[in-house]
């Protein structure tokens, strides 16, 4: 049994002008201690994700239909109390910004023991021995005199290791990763990223990581999903899909890489912009950008269509496929 | 530390220095001091002579420096009408005018946290919306007829309370207080009631806009995200951070609150300083206006202190200048 | 000429079509307590406006007055009459027309002090918004002293002193004046403050620096570009201030400091009923209490509604 399965999975929003559907039909499966890269523009649905996994939308975001199961329970119609008891504990989440995530008036010790007592019955005195084991984890000079600060009187850098130590407090099977590192600054972000992915490794711990980066991707996960306008379009082992990228959307992406481009010339980009939720177009969301638009693109949902080990939603991928199963046939 | 009370301590001064310029002014401008001592039975000449000999002739300046002197060792002159010390006067009312203040505060606080919270924990629910409604009602009626109307109704219609005065009275340590006898207890719950009915609807209102903002934050998100208790998220990660702005906003409230004890007092004939204040107004008792001014002076002052420092306290990013 | 001309003719419509088609308008349109806190609001204006035509008496007329009239119930009461449908109060004067009168008096010094609270916030917002600095920092200091003394106590000591000085004969002369000057100048920095605001957050943009660089000067700039981004936090002020200014003056009139008996304003009427509401004569009181409290709940209603749609960024205390 995969450790997290998500099935047909649909978040909408309902606002006054009516419900936006934030995600739509998202599948995916995640094994324990497997790294999945989950990437796209912003506005794409990647934290969306992230968050109705353990079912923390806010308002008014709800998961409208589709599953979540994380060890063989739904987490999308478990009762608060259960949920609780994953969240934290078997999940845990870290998120974009460490001079937001951590509340201002309370100590650090506050923020991590609060966490143990809430899933296991300890002392006191032994949810700090533990906090302070996971904050020499994550590498934090002295950590002693860490328990008693507050979060203003450390640096990003420094904030978003104690949000990664409490994220490991509990030794969870799946740690959400929310754009770690984009909130720091450049020189620490490789930093993090190391110290996460080390960390998974040693405590064989899956990660799902949302990013836009896809140099991070590439380094840390072995499968990646690419999202647009809500959907997937492409998933697959990473080395895969970042070498031989099926969807045109991808191929933009990986040609828009500033390494891709040519010395002197202007770097690749993806004509237009991503639609608003609101108003997707029919048919593959992807057709006002797409260089290769077809008449079906504009009237059908493409399907997902093997290729090697990825699956792609393309209309051009759906056709070539049957081009060779009717040769085949011939 | 220091540094901080260094700093309060200017403030202060520069706030009383311009409160007893003004008071001053005031005490020079109005009514003629000569004639409430002799009367007008006295010639021009001996007029003059007694204005010299009292300094009424001098420069404004020596005039003010020979008041701040006085003010500072507390003798702001004697009450026309009680023919006492008017700080004497003043203060004997004082301790009247902060009970009704602490009695009000106290139901405010009673009332608008719980409500202030649960209505941003559940805006939606049927209570948040009733409670929305009443409070804007509530800020629409003027502070003196929702006095006649509790008046009317607790204390003529029923007849369960006592609609004036402030009954039986004890003394403990030289504070004349009311909140040691039933009857005192009973006099003070209209009044403050009133008293309390202006701030109210304010509070619950800051408490929930500012409350909803707050669980709308990353860290209340997070900290929903590490699984622990709703009751924690809202009672420790959120109120927390609420009070902060309220209690900067509650620091000026309490003095608008004062002004409001003028309004209270008088309809319930409250035997404190705001209603003593009208009756000083009313009768010119220059002495007793002044020495009004100045005690409510030093009162915003001192709650504007009290303020600071509670907010250094629950503040750990403010770090009181200094320390 | 007609070049400048023709754009305009087509101007016209256009404004009024996109007030309809703009979201203020929509949201009017579909909630029903701020279309009722509109027409009601708007009564009570026409109402006070025509005072002079519609009331059955001319309160100020002394020769109007009969003292044996005092305080004959509202008429659909037992004792009542006729001829004064809502009684008359201690000095017999019929209460319908002095409530219209009332009304007229609050309602007016409520616009004239909040005029004067914006006119001199605006003008002290901008200043500090557009040059910065040390004028910035020092008109801002005054606000933050001004605002943090209650307006309330400030008004009771001016006008108790002020009427001390004077003695009540000159005091009732002038009480108008001295509600809207009081009242008026106590609140300008809740305007300034968001004023300079909404200027710095203006100043930064494009079109400020464009209009610049064409060679506008300051003042121009200020008023012309900066000054039509801020109206919609102004309208969302003003309209809860004049629910205050209005509290105010009634409070002050209560206490004895505001409009005198003779010149009610509803604060003075209701106060002048006080002595009698427990003595039976209830309708000198609670009838002015009632218009009172409506006019002051439809402002605010109509402020909070406005609060929600326009949605601007009021500066926080």
């Amino acid at each position: 049994m995969p450790l997290l399965e998500v099935n047909n999975l649909d978040v909408c929003f309902g606002l006054r002008s009516g419900a936006v559907k934030a995600l739509r039909d998202v599948s995916f499966t995640l094994e324990r201690g497997e790294r999945l890269g989950v990437v796209g523009e912003s506005g794409a649905g990647k934290s969306v994700l992230g968050f109705s996994i353990i079912n923390l939308l806010s308002r008014p975001g709800h998961i409208s239909s589709g599953s979540v199961h994380f060890e063989g329970k739904d987490l999308a119609s478990l009762a608060p109390g259960e949920l609780r008891s994953i969240r934290g504990n078997r999940i845990s989440m870290i998120f974009q910004d460490p001079m937001m995530t951590l509340n201002p008036v309370l100590t650090i010790g506050v923020q991590m023991i609060e966490c143990l007592l809430a899933h296991r019955r300890m002392s006191k005195a032994d949810a700090k021995r533990v906090a302070l084991k996971k904050l020499q984890q994550v590498q934090i000079p002295s950590p002693e005199k860490r328990l008693d600060q507050y979060p203003h009187e450390l640096s990003g850098g420094m904030r978003q290791r104690i949000v990664i130590a409490i994220g490991l407090l509990l030794d969870p099977d799946l740690i959400i990763a929310d754009e770690p590192t984009t909130a720091l600054d450049v020189t620490i972000q490789a930093e993090i990223m190391d110290l996460m992915l080390n960390l998974c490794e040693q405590n064989n711990v899956a990660l799902i990581l949302i990013t836009h980066d896809l140099g991070v991707v590439s380094q840390v996960t072995q499968r990646m999903l690419v999202m647009y306008a809500g959907r997937i379009i492409e998933q697959g082992p990473t080395k895969e899909v970042i070498n031989d990228a099926q969807h045109p959307y991808t191929q933009g992406l990986m040609n828009a890489l500033p390494q891709m481009a040519i010395p002197g010339q202007k770097l690749n980009q993806i004509k237009g912009s991503m639609p608003p939720l609101q108003d997707i177009p029919k048919g593959c969301s992807f057709n006002p950008r797409c260089e290769y638009v077809m008449d079906i693109c504009h009237q059908a949902l493409p399907p997902f269509t093997r290729s090697g080990n990825c699956q792609v939603a393309c209309h051009m991928m759906a056709e070539s496929a049957q081009d060779k199963l009717q040769l085949k046939e011939v | 530390m220091i540094a901080f009370f260094v700093k309060r301590f200017f403030q202060a001064v520069v706030v009383m220095f311009v409160i007893s310029l003004i008071s001053f002014s005031i005490q020079d401008n109005l009514g003629d001091p000569l004639r409430e001592l002799v009367g007008q039975a006295v010639s021009e000449e001996e007029r003059q002579a007694l204005r010299d000999e009292m300094g009424l002739n001098d420069p404004f300046l020596v005039q003010y420096v020979r008041f701040a002197k006085k003010a500072v060792q507390g003798d702001l002159g004697d009450s026309y009408f009680f023919k006492k010390p008017a700080f004497e006067v003043i203060m004997n009312k004082l301790p009247a005018t902060l009970e009704l203040v602490f009695g009000a505060t106290v139901i405010i606080i009673l009332f608008s946290v719980p409500v202030g919270v649960y209505s941003a924990i559940n805006p939606q629910s049927w209570f948040s919306k009733t409670v929305m409604g009443l409070s804007i009602i509530g800020i629409s009626i003027p502070v003196f007829l929702t006095a006649i109307g509790l008046i009317y109704l607790f204390a003529i219609e029923l007849n369960w309370l006592p609609s004036y005065g402030r009954g039986e009275t004890s003394t403990v340590m030289g504070w004349e207080t009311g909140l040691l006898t039933v009857d005192g207890l009973q006099h003070l719950i209209l009044p403050s009631c009133t008293l309390a009915s202006i701030m109210l609807p304010l509070f619950i209102r800051l408490i929930r806009s500012e409350m909803m903002e707050v669980l709308q934050s990353e860290y209340v998100k997070f900290a929903w995200a590490k699984g622990i208790s709703p009751r924690r998220i809202y009672f420790v990660h959120a109120l927390k951070n609420t009070m902060l702005p309220v209690i900067t906003v509650g620091g000026v409230q309490i003095g608008t609150m004062v002004a409001y004890t003028i309004l209270t007092e008088t309809v319930f004939q409250w035997p404190g300083m705001g209603f003593l204040f009208l009756e000083a107004v009313n009768r010119v008792d220059t002495p007793l206006i002044v020495a009004y001014l100045i005690v409510v002076g030093a009162i915003f002052v001192v709650t504007n202190t009290l303020v600071d420092l509670i907010y250094g306290l629950v503040n750990p990013t403010v770090k009181l200048a200094g320390k | 000429m007609m070049s400048e001309s023709t754009p305009n003719m087509q101007q016209h419509p256009t404004a009024l079509q996109r007030f309809k088609e703009s979201h203020f308008w929509h949201s009017f349109k579909a909630d029903r307590v701020a279309q009722l806190s509109f027409i009601i609001f708007v009564t009570y204006a026409v109402l006070a406006m025509s005072a002079s035509f519609i009331a059955p008496f001319d309160p100020y007329d002394a020769s109007q007055i009969d003292i044996m009239n005092s305080e004959i119930p509202p008429s659909w009461q037992d004792e009542g009459e006729a001829s004064f449908p809502l009684g008359t109060d201690a000095q017999g004067r019929d209460m319908l027309s002095t409530i219209l009168y009332g009304t007229r008096v609050s309602l007016m010094i409520g616009l004239c002090a909040v005029a004067l609270q914006a006119l001199l916030g605006i003008v002290i917002g901008l200043t500090a918004g557009y040059l910065g600095g040390r004028v910035d920092s020092f008109l801002m200091r005054i606000a933050d002293i001004q605002l943090s003394f209650s307006t309330l106590m400030v008004a009771i000591i001016v006008l108790a002193v002020f009427q001390a000085t004077f003695g009540t004969e000159l005091y009732q002369q002038l009480a108008m004046l001295m509600l809207i000057l009081v009242i008026g100048i106590a609140e300008w920095p809740q305007y300034a403050r968001t004023i300079r605001a909404s200027v710095l957050a203006e100043k930064k943009k494009e079109y400020v620096d464009a209009a610049r660089v064409m060679g506008f000067g300051r003042l121009r700039i200020m008023f012309r570009h900066i000054l039509p981004n801020t109206l919609s936090p102004i309208l969302v002020i003003s309209t809860v201030q004049i629910a205050n200014a209005i509290i105010s003056e009634a409070s002050l009139s209560f206490l004895g400091l505001g409009m005198p008996v003779s010149q009610p304003s509803l604060g003075s009427l209701i106060s002048s009923g006080f002595e009698y509401i427990f003595s039976g004569a209830w309708w000198i009181t609670v009838i002015p209490g009632v218009v009172l409290v409506v006019l002051v709940l439809v402002m605010n209603l109509l402020g909070d509604w406005m609060r929600d749609v326009l949605n601007p960024k009021l500066y926080k205390g």
